[in-house]
Order: structure tokens, then sequence, then C-alpha cells
């Protein structure tokens, strides 16, 4: 089974974020990065069909040069071999022209199955392996929490809301998009580590694949959220903070 | 008919999915903005009750969108049906609901008009005749406005607690039948019945106060510091979702969009930043107090009383004063 799983290169967590001297987008200048958390569940589970099934895993991620050290860490994993779009304006594109990207690159691979992260921690559209499996002309199911290989293609589970879960049943190739929690990431052996270093990594332009920007959905401006609410700030000590929101408790809210 | 905004209602064996009413009221809103219309579609194997409950609203006309096909949620049967009803009434705008059904299928659907899906939308206002549309970035740290480039139909889903259901304007219209054609042979998933993994042994909705964890906490062995808030508190013990898939507590405590809707008298989040997905579920609370140690953190949007701070020292500090207070 040959799997192509879609990573993308996002700001840490904990990332203290300012706008830029556009208007438009982050500085970049002073983050770090790592792998979409999305993604490396299905990039574990790729993982681990590969470890049931054999076959091959792919990795495929569109970036600039800064990606390539996650994709590395995936080749550390246990990727086989990577394909990064390298292109400096990439983090810009929109969800269609992003997907067009991808799918162009995945295609040429002719996988059984497409994995990716149900959606990305910085933009959050959580379509892109949605628009691909209607570019790819495959099925697809989101929001997955468990893949098992049948007999004539796969069974998923997919979630739904309310704590409800819903098996579907399609042919391959199909593209799934996995949910965070699906199964327990690995870390990377220093042999991994060792072994990522001689795995291929073919570097491809949009220019080679033919595709270019889409700008359907453009971002005109981003900024710091207007609160909703008046939030009492409690200041002091940890204990002075504790002992005022106790007061609150007690002769505001009067559940104490 | 340029100017039309369709909005797409969600139901399932007969029943409303509830934000789309929410998704209806904005429709109705983007319509008098642009000075346009509103009209509905109501997707399934027969809806024909459903969308009557329609025509007591301020729409232009209603659309029970009709087939056997449809009875059972696919992303190819949605697709095409909803794509053949755009083809016909040729809509500027067409909204939905920013459901896990939605997001399963309205991504595939505005790719084939060459569009993209500006997704869990929060607000939106006209400028120069065209929507700016507001949604989250980087897990709600940020908001950005996006503006549709291309040429129409355009789309967005509208996410929970965005707009109000209350806020649809009642009038009257019509419904109209609309038969997609639909292959059952181009329907290539199979989806099999809804099931519950097991029942709810915690029931968190009848909670008067809630002690919720989140990524703060760190590490398992850290979990005994915010039981013991909760036990002080004579409080249900909440997590968000990362804490339930690390295995640190379990699934049935999970407060938001995949796990419970709740709505104490307090809801006390620690080291929760407040993804979305995670406030959909909580922000009904009466009461919200959070500690975080990032001022910046989406949970403080929604909180009444905040600690900026470490929850290591705040929250054996609280348990201190808690206890003095009970003890008394």
């Amino acid at each position: 089974m040959k799997i192509i799983v879609c990573i993308k290169q996002v700001p840490v967590r904990d990332s203290q974020l300012r706008v830029d001297a556009s208007g438009r987008w982050i500085q970049e200048g002073d983050l770090s990065f790592e792998i979409n958390e999305p993604d490396a569940y299905a990039l574990e589970e790729a993982l681990q069909l590969k470890e049931k099934h054999g076959g091959e895993v792919v990795a495929l991620c569109a970036g600039p040069a800064r990606a390539s050290q996650t994709i590395r860490e995936a080749l550390a994993k246990g990727a086989d071999r990577a394909v990064h779009i390298e292109d400096e304006s990439v983090s810009n594109w929109d969800t269609l022209g992003l997907a067009k990207l991808l799918a162009k690159a995945a295609a040429a691979e002719k996988p059984d199955l497409i994995l990716t992260g149900l959606q990305s921690d910085d933009l959050g559209a959580g379509q892109t392996g949605v628009v691909m499996a209607e570019l790819m002309g495959a099925p697809h199911a989101t929001i997955i929490m468990a893949v098992e290989v049948t007999g004539n293609g796969i069974r998923v589970k997919r979630e739904l809301e309310d704590g409800w879960f819903q098996n579907v049943e399609m042919p391959l190739p199909a593209i799934l998009t996995i949910q965070s929690g699906i199964n327990k990431l690995r870390y990377a052996t220093l042999m991994g580590i060792k072994k990522a270093k001689t795995k291929e990594i073919k570097k491809v332009t949009p220019g080679d694949l033919g595709v270019a920007a889409a700008a359907t959905a453009v971002i005109e401006r981003v900024y710091l959220p207007q609160k909703g609410k008046q939030t009492q700030l409690l200041e002091g000590t940890a204990k002075e903070a504790a002992a005022k929101l106790v007061e609150k408790l007690r002769f505001e809210v009067r559940v104490i | 008919m340029s100017g039309t905004i369709l909005v797409v209602m969600e139901q399932r064996n007969g029943a409303w999915n509830r934000m789309s009413f929410e998704t209806l009221a904005a429709a109705q809103q983007l319509a008098a903005d642009l000075g346009g219309t509103a009209v509905a579609a109501v997707p399934g194997g027969s809806v024909g009750a459903l969308a009557n409950e329609l025509t007591s609203k301020k729409l232009d006309k209603v659309y029970a969108v009709e087939h056997a096909l449809l009875a059972q949620y696919t992303p190819d049967g949605f697709t095409a049906a909803i794509e053949g009803l755009i083809r016909q009434v040729n809509p500027s705008y067409v909204l939905f609901p920013h459901t896990y059904q939605v997001r399963d299928f309205a991504p595939k659907l505005a790719t084939r008009f060459n569009q993209v899906l500006i997704s869990d939308v929060v607000g939106f206002r006209v400028e120069g005749g065209s929507p700016v549309f507001v949604r989250q970035l980087f897990q709600g740290k940020l908001n950005a406005d996006v503006k549709a480039g291309g040429s129409a139909p355009y789309f967005a889903s509208i996410q929970a607690g965005a707009f109000r259901a209350e806020q649809v304007q009642e009038g009257s219209s019509a419904v109209e039948s609309f038969a997609p054609a639909l292959d059952a042979g181009a329907i290539r998933t199979k989806p099999l019945e809804p099931f519950r993994e097991s029942a709810r042994a915690v029931d968190l909705t009848a909670a008067e106060i809630i002690v919720s964890v989140g990524r703060g906490i760190k590490e398992k062995d850290n979990i005994p510091v915010v039981e013991e808030l909760a036990k002080a508190l004579g409080a249900e013990l909440a997590a968000s979702r990362p804490i339930c898939d690390s295995g640190w507590l379990p699934m049935e405590r999970q407060v938001g969009s995949s796990g419970q809707t709740v709505s104490p008298k307090v809801y006390l989040a620690v080291g929760i930043s407040g993804a979305i997905q995670h406030l959909v579920g909580m922000k009904g609370s009466k009461t919200i107090v959070a500690i975080n140690k990032d001022a910046n953190a989406p949970i403080f949007e929604v909180a009444d009383y905040g600690i900026v701070g470490d929850l290591f020292e705040v929250v054996p500090a609280l348990i201190e004063e808690v206890r003095k207070v009970r003890g008394a």
C-alpha cells in the first residue's frame, strides 16, 4: 500500500504572535516551527498502516525552505521519502491553490491512500484534504478516528458531533483527514534520525507543477480579536489573586 | 438571481441541527446588507415537514431538495444535489452552518465552482457592496478579515454561536420542490449506522460547578492538582480534547464540539487556551473563570474573571482559600 501523508509546518503552539508590517500576516522571523499536530497523527497512522500491510509512506509538504526541518523529522520517524514543494510565498496561498499544488504532486505518485490532518493550527480552514479529493476525483472522509483495510477498500470510523461516530466504507484510492488522538505518536529513534539523512527529498516548485495561486479567499488584515466580554482580571500574587477569586465566587456568583 | 443568498439548512432524521437557524439569521442579515433576498434549501430523503416550517420565515423561497439517495448523508450525494440547486438558483452567496457534515462536503462543493469555502466565519460587514468575512486564525489567537475573490457564487460557513437563532425574521414564503439528478453509482462511500461508544457514565451537563483542565497541566502526573481543586469546590472535573486524547482523563469528561456541551453556574478553565472547538462546548456557562499564563489566550475573551499566572502556583493557593471558607 502506497500512502502519501500531507504535512504542514506551522508556528509552535505557545508562540507569541505579532502582526507584521503589511498587517496581513504574522511576523515569522522570531518564531519556531513544528509539524501541524493533526498531520503528526496522520503520519503516525500511515506508518502503522505500512507496518501492518507493507508498502511505502511518502511525506508531501508545500512550504518555504524552513519546512525541510519538519520533513526531515517525518523521515526520521519512518517515512520512506519525501516531496517538498518549495516556495517562499506558499504560506500565503489560499486553500484552493495549496490543494491544487498538493493534488498535482500527489497524483504523480499514484498512491492508494492519502492522509492529512483534519485542519491546520495556523489557518484552520480544515479543507485541504476534501478539496484534494475533489481535484483528484477520489472518495474521501473527514475527522477519522480509525482506519481498517478490508478486502476491497477501507472502513473508517468518522467522528460526528456530541460523542457520536459512524463507520464509512469506500474503495481505494481515497483521501482521509485524520483527527488528533487517533493513535499514540512515536518519537524518532537515534537510528531513525541517522537514516533520515540518507533518505530522498525530491524538490519541486509550483512552476514545475504548473499551478498558480488561486486568490479565492484573500486575507485583507489580521488583528487581535476584540473581547466579547469585559473580563475582570484578578491581580496580585497567586495567593492574593486566589483570595480575590474566592471572594467573587462567594459574594457575587454565590456558589461557595 | 444575483443578489440571492442561499442558506443550506441541516437536518438529520427529521430533526433540525439548531445551528441552521443561526445561519439563517446570518443569511437574512447578509441579504438585507446587500439589498438582496434570502432563500433556503433543506436537503434530505423526505423533508416536506421541515421545509414547511420555514414558510413562516422571511425568505423568498424554500427549496425542498429531496431524493432517496439523500436519506443518508454522503459527500458525493450532497455535493451533487446542492451543486444542481446552485446551478438553477444562481445565488451570489451560499451559507452553511459550520457543522462536521458541512466540513465534510462544502469544500468539495466550492471546488466545483473554482471557489474556496470561507469557513468558520464569526461575523461579516459589507464594504463597497461586498462582504468582508471575519474568521479566526491560530486557534482563535488572531482574527482575519477575508474577502472572496474570483467570480460568484461565493461560499461561507458560519461558526456556532456567531449569530442568534432568535434573530431569525418572520415572514412568509412557499416551498418549491427540487429533485436533484443523482446516480447511485456515483456515490462512492457507504455510510453505516451512527453509534455511540458507550453509555455516558458522567453527565457533566448536570454539574453546578465544573473545573476543566487543558494542555497547561503539562503532564498526567499533574492531574491530581486540579482533581483536588474540583473536590474542594464540590465540582465535576472536565477537560479539553488534548487531555482526553492523551488518555490523562477519560473521553467522557471532554467538553467541546466533539464532547459534551455544558452550561454550569461556574466553569473554571485551568490551563485551557480556548480553541473554538472547546469554547462552543462551554461558552453558555453563567460564569466563566480562566486561569492561564498567556494573557492573550482566547479563553480570556469569554471569561468573566481571569487570573493571568502559573496554574501550579494559583491552583494550590485557590484550594487553600476555598478550604478556609468551606471550613469556616
